[in-house]
């Protein structure tokens, strides 16, 4: 199978779609590094750009690639082999191509001004973002076999997870604020996966008081190292339980 | 070899294989006809195992096909349009299916020299015509001389000079003994290539026998005249009852 990720991988690598993905990164980061010296600042703001942008590329480009090759996964599927591994060998390619257009896309330019810890941990959270909607995406393009139905639930997880999912919380915290939230909001962030790489980069930052109330309250909770540690295994549930739903529904699924 | 035992097969409300019992032998050549829409493609996908049906049981060499993928080393499917990855070249391409199907020492290249691909095979995949990818399907499904050979509209987009050559190969694995399963619009070709007539219509096998008693039951010639007269024939029996 390995061959077979190999060319996947290989001719996704040399979409355009990856290709300018990469570039777009490149320019952002180098730009941000050109305004600011100062590294702490640079990965502050390319957070923002990636908490945003990362899941939005790995959904669309991952339901738009799986649809557009639809013939091609049929075509391997009558072949003697296990329909699992064929979705696998297609979950390791997308996922390692969007990864790979985001090492060097940020990575690049932060070795030309010299790569400081928290850009490497930037570089880690993003890779696990990439992964879990990856993975989300995946599950959205079996649920249905309507090309632009699949895309349009893939959208539904990046903008429930980046913009619906804070509202609903806000307001919980807001409505409840009688009440000790603590435990609750903690447990409520770890539904969300942008929160959960949000938090990490928090904590490495060390900013996490800027953060307001549940960052304090998780610096607090768990200190720095647990706290990453923590999250970090709560995303790495966030790309299973995804991935081991949408690989049962492919290997029953008609195609 | 192959046997459907009640197989039913739906889409929601849509039927698309409506009880379908067939019977298919080994060393024989079947011609699988039916109007559009009538589920020659639904049954050949669930022979290959691409679609799961609603009851009944598929049996390949007297096993049942359900949840297996070892039997498919025995098939060789030619789908009805290829797509394939647009930035891999044909060598690529070729490369990665001898990896996915393992057995590399037995393959059977005539094709590929036939239709010339080898002076193609670093071009990438997007760049060529349909008619070419359409060779490169064939060329895929007879390369790893599989004992069963499954070929979905094999002529469709083919120029006459390379639907001669593919003819005069599917007939050479014909007389090797291989069992074909052919689908196509061209009654022509399907005349010279196949010796047994499956006809569909909505989801039930109408008729399964050889094309030479199809053509004498109908005083017919020809297979194209041969089977509208047996559509025609069984409309007025279905007007009669």
């Amino acid at each position: 199978m390995v061959r077979v990720i190999k060319y996947i991988f290989y001719d996704l690598l040399r979409t355009r779609f990856i290709l300018l993905y990469t570039a777009f990164l490149f320019v952002s980061t180098f730009v941000m590094f050109q305004i600011d010296s100062d590294a702490a600042k640079v990965v502050l703001s390319l957070l923002n750009i990636v908490l945003m942008v990362v899941p939005l590329i790995s959904v669309v480009f991952t339901t738009i690639h799986f649809f557009n090759s639809y013939e091609f996964i049929e075509l391997m599927l009558a072949q003697p082999v296990n329909r699992k591994v064929i979705f696998l060998s297609e979950y390791t390619s997308v996922a390692s191509s969007l990864c790979a257009a985001y090492l060097v896309g940020i990575g690049g330019p932060s070795l030309l001004f010299g790569a400081v810890q928290s850009v490497i941990s930037l570089l880690f959270t993003g890779v696990i973002l990439t992964l879990v909607f990856v993975s989300l995406a995946f599950l959205s393009s079996v649920l249905t076999r309507d090309k632009a139905k699949a895309i349009g639930i893939a959208l539904l997880f990046w903008f429930y997870f980046s913009l619906i999912y804070d509202g609903l919380l806000l307001w919980v915290i807001y409505s409840f604020n009688d009440y000790p939230l603590e435990k609750v909001t903690l447990t409520l962030i770890a539904f969300n996966p942008v929160d959960l790489a949000r938090i990490i980069m928090l904590l490495q930052l060390d900013i996490s008081a800027l953060m307001g109330y549940t960052g304090a309250f998780y610096k607090e909770f768990f200190g720095s190292s647990t706290g990453i540690l923590f999250s970090t295994s709560i995303l790495m549930v966030w790309v299973a339980v995804p991935l081991w739903f949408a690989l049962r529904i492919f290997c029953r699924k008609d195609l | 070899m192959i046997s459907f035992r009640n197989v039913n097969k739906k889409f929601g409300k849509l039927t698309a294989l409506d009880n379908v019992s067939l019977d298919i032998s080994p060393s024989k050549s079947y011609a699988l006809i039916g109007p559009n829409g009538s589920g020659k493609t639904t049954l050949i996908k669930s022979l290959l195992g691409l679609v799961v049906p609603t009851s009944g049981e598929i049996m390949f060499a007297e096993k049942s096909i359900l949840n297996e993928w070892k039997y498919r080393e025995k098939i060789g499917y030619m789908p009805q349009s290829g797509h394939y990855p647009d930035n891999i070249n044909i060598g690529q391409l070729i490369d990665m299916m001898k990896n996915i199907r393992g057995n590399v020492e037995n393959v059977d290249e005539e094709l590929i020299d036939a239709f010339k691909l080898y002076k193609l095979y670093n071009k990438k995949m997007h760049a060529l015509s349909g008619g070419t990818r359409q060779k490169v399907s064939a060329a895929l499904a007879f390369l790893f001389n599989a004992p069963v050979l499954i070929l979905d509209e094999p002529t469709a987009g083919l120029d006459p000079i390379s639907v001669e050559i593919f003819k005069e190969k599917i007939i050479s694995e014909k007389h090797k003994g291989k069992l074909l399963l052919i689908t196509s619009h061209v009654l022509n070709d399907l005349d010279e290539l196949a010796s047994d007539v499956i006809y569909l219509f909505e989801g039930k096998v109408q008729y399964n026998n050889s094309i030479e008693i199809l053509k004498s039951e109908t005083n017919e010639k020809r297979l194209g005249k041969a089977i509208a007269t047996l559509i025609m024939q069984k409309e007025l029996l279905n007007s009669i009852s």
